[in-house]
């Protein structure tokens, strides 16, 4: 590791990113502008998490990287190992157990606690952007509190589809001031976003934001007083665990419609299955994980 | 240049200026908790937790403005040195370093602009003294009841009113700092 700065990234570029954090911290929801650098990993891989990560990161942390919850997919195993390589951390796949969390759109199922970081990768940061593709525009949306527009859209889904049809990414007011973006993680994950005891910060690389929710803040889902917020997920309990109240991914086994659904937070499947719990189509753990 | 302004940087800059800005993560994030810094030896009557900031977060990029008290040759020296920040007057300034009344009035700092209210001032305030002991906070990062030892409480709460705009600041005290953003709402005594 010692062929490169700590974490990767120079300190003038750390210091930078971090000015910009801690506007962040100040400012819960607002997007900061940085200069985002180029990493070695294309965007969309989560540059922008990776350049938060690098500016956070302290020799003493164990780390954790998830993908979609998945601490052994490609992206979060290539994260993991940039920054074993760069900055000689500790990592972990367990939840409880990581002091910095990197994820691409999920927040563990285990609660997160005092002390800990969650970083998100963030693709698009600005929840106006589809609607108004202007930046001078959407900029002065936020300035002026004009969210209006955010509102139409999920009215139009329910014109459209009797119910909001957004699932994932969905907006949430912060601290009653900002709309923003909670990356692309499904709306079953909003509820964590309020009140948590950690540190959350967004990171987009390419579009060059950085915002945060400091802890222990208010994030509350946008809906209608006749269309609540609900928080979905598939209807049915995990096939490996059982566990009933996990976020679901539905996964095809064969060509003739069969399928299973499996908790997209492995470490979380992984400790219930170790602890006893066997779903459908689950074995009794054996250790030889 | 004097050569004492020449020692009581980072000895190892990026592991040394990573732990100090996890601390000011975590002050700025939690208003009303404090927290120990190390590493720096600025020299007086500037703290070490002051330093460690200014060393884990000025460059030549960012404007500092030196109140009265702190406007001494030994410390332009140092900061010059150590960071090569341009010192300016409060208005041009993206952090400020004092003592509370040399910083006043704090209108002068910049509070960003309504499109981008992170255009603004840190500043850095040196105390005589810094407990949890003092008025209520609320806000963003702080759960349930906090409190902390202030230099004043009118100008915090004028500063809460111009949120999303505002200064922010960190109250520092011999190693340890103590973070404010302008999202905390400063409560009655």
């Amino acid at each position: 590791m010692n062929d490169y700065n700590f974490a990767y990234l120079d300190e003038q570029t750390k210091r930078m990113i971090r000015r910009a954090i801690l506007k962040g911290i100040a400012i819960p929801g607002y997007q900061v502008p940085f200069a985002s650098r180029e990493m070695p990993m294309p965007y969309g891989w989560g540059t922008g998490g990776v350049q938060v990560t690098a500016a956070c990161l302290v020799p003493e942390d164990r780390l954790k990287v998830i993908d979609q919850g998945a601490d052994d997919t490609t992206n979060a195993v290539s994260i993991r190992r940039f920054f074993q390589r760069t900055a000689g951390v500790a990592v972990t796949e367990a939840t409880a157990e990581a002091t910095v969390i990197q994820t691409r759109h999920r927040i563990p199922e285990t609660p997160l606690s005092e002390g800990q970081i969650l970083v998100y990768q963030v693709p698009i940061p600005e929840p106006l952007r589809f609607l108004e593709p202007r930046e001078t525009e959407t900029r002065k949306m936020h300035e002026l509190e004009e969210y209006g527009l955010i509102h139409v859209k999920l009215y139009e889904d329910i014109a459209r589809h009797g119910q909001i049809a957004t699932s994932y990414a969905y907006p949430v007011k912060v601290e009653g001031r900002y709309v923003m973006d909670p990356s692309p993680i499904p709306k079953f994950d909003n509820p964590k976003l309020a009140d948590n005891p950690a540190i959350q910060l967004f990171g987009a690389g390419r579009e060059q934001r950085i915002y945060a929710l400091p802890p222990h803040t208010s994030a509350v889902s946008l809906d209608f007083e006749d269309h609540p917020f609900v928080a979905s997920k598939a209807d049915h309990a995990c096939d490996l665990c059982a566990a009933e109240a996990s976020y679901l991914d539905e996964v095809i086994t064969d060509d003739q419609g069969s399928r299973m659904f499996v908790c997209s937070d492995t470490d979380f499947c992984q400790s219930r299955r170790a602890a006893g719990h066997v779903g459908r189509l689950g074995h009794p753990a054996t250790g030889d994980q | 240049m004097t050569p004492e302004a020449l020692s009581g940087g980072f000895r190892d800059a990026s592991i040394q200026s990573a732990r100090a800005f996890r601390a000011a993560l975590e002050a700025m994030a939690r208003p009303g908790t404090i927290w120990q810094v190390e590493g720096a030896a600025p020299p007086a009557p500037m703290s070490v937790a002051s330093g460690v900031l200014i060393l884990t977060l000025c460059d030549g990029t960012t404007p500092l403005h030196l109140g009265a008290s702190m406007d001494l040759p030994m410390i332009r020296d140092w900061i010059t040195f150590h960071t090569g920040a341009p010192l300016v007057a409060a208005e041009a300034a993206r952090f400020a370093l004092g003592h509370w009344q040399d910083l006043m009035p704090v209108n002068r700092f910049a509070i960003g602009t309504p499109d981008y209210p992170d255009r603004s001032a840190t500043l850095i305030v040196e105390m005589p003294d810094l407990s949890t002991a003092g008025p209520q906070l609320s806000g963003p990062g702080i759960k349930g009841n906090a409190s902390l030892s202030f230099p004043e409480v009118a100008a915090f709460r004028a500063n809460r009113r111009h949120f999303p705009q505002g200064f922010d600041t960190y109250l520092t005290c011999d190693t340890r700092l103590a973070g404010l953003p302008r999202s905390t709402i400063v409560e009655d005594v």
